[in-house]
């Protein structure tokens, strides 16, 4: 590899900025306030309730590239009382959707298990609306050793 | 990259009104378009960006995929079936390339 003088001088500033701030100079990340308006804006406008939706994440993961997360939402799934859509946000990835569960009453039971990327340690949230626009809302904060990111 | 190859787990026969869990994984390398090359290009973004399945031509479970899920997506879901009949699972790749996957289940 050959570095010319600039390069060297970047790379120098950039080494500087590591020791000061102690950050790797990743892209930026999605915040708890942009994980909010999705909520929001899936919620319509008010926050959801808690219970019902359980969302089952480990405490800790050591490999951030796959973290198993289940969800599953108390509901019977027939008549009014059927699940739609559950969405899954990560508060600290760089983009906070994960993924959005479409059920329908042919799924029997609205449950979902998946393996997501956590970049860093931060909070997995699903939210879940049912047919009848109530929403609700469950948290978990997950520990992570190694991001699953590749910045 | 290899084709992506689907596969999918489900029993062969269930009884009429059975709730039955279906377990799917399809190879794919899920690239989330935030990793850089050795040279510091950014690697564009290739995703699934949508699963379904479907029972005789009716829709079961879908899911909507951002990046933020792993390589290789696993999916756990369930179906509650009445009659004997196909499924089918669809993934939709961002380059526009279709995969799918067909199962037959007996019920009696």
């Amino acid at each position: 590899m050959n570095i010319n003088r600039r390069e060297a001088l970047g790379f120098a500033a950039g080494a500087a900025a590591f020791a000061v701030t102690g950050l790797r100079p990743v892209p930026a990340l999605a915040t708890a306030e942009d994980a909010e308006k999705r909520i929001m804006e899936f919620a319509g406008g008010k926050m959801p309730e808690t219970g019902k939706l359980t969302l089952v994440a480990p405490e800790i993961a050591e490999n951030g590239n796959t973290v198993p997360i289940s969800i599953e939402v108390d509901s019977a799934m027939s008549g009014d009382d059927v699940v739609e859509q559950v969405m899954v946000l990560a508060d600290g990835n760089p983009n906070p959707d994960v993924a959005t569960f479409n059920f329908t009453e042919a799924s029997g039971i609205a449950a979902a298990t998946t393996r997501m990327r956590l970049a860093k340690t931060q909070n997995v949230i699903a939210v879940a609306r049912m047919k009848d626009g109530t929403t609700y809302m469950d948290k978990k904060e997950v520990k992570v050793t190694i991001g699953g990111c590749g910045g | 990259m290899a084709t992506p190859k689907p596969r999918v787990k489900l029993p062969k026969s269930a009884s009429a009104g059975e709730v039955i869990t279906i377990k799917t994984l399809i190879s794919h390398q899920m690239e989330s378009g935030q990793r850089k090359d050795k040279d510091g290009n950014a690697i564009p973004r290739q995703i699934i960006n949508k699963f379904s399945c479907e029972f005789n031509g009716m829709p079961v479970f879908s899911c909507d995929i951002d990046p933020a899920i792993s390589a290789n997506p696993y999916f756990e879901f369930n179906a509650k079936v009445q009659e004997s009949g196909t499924f089918k699972f669809i993934w939709i790749d961002d380059d526009g390339s279709v995969y799918e996957h067909e199962a037959q289940i007996e019920v009696n």
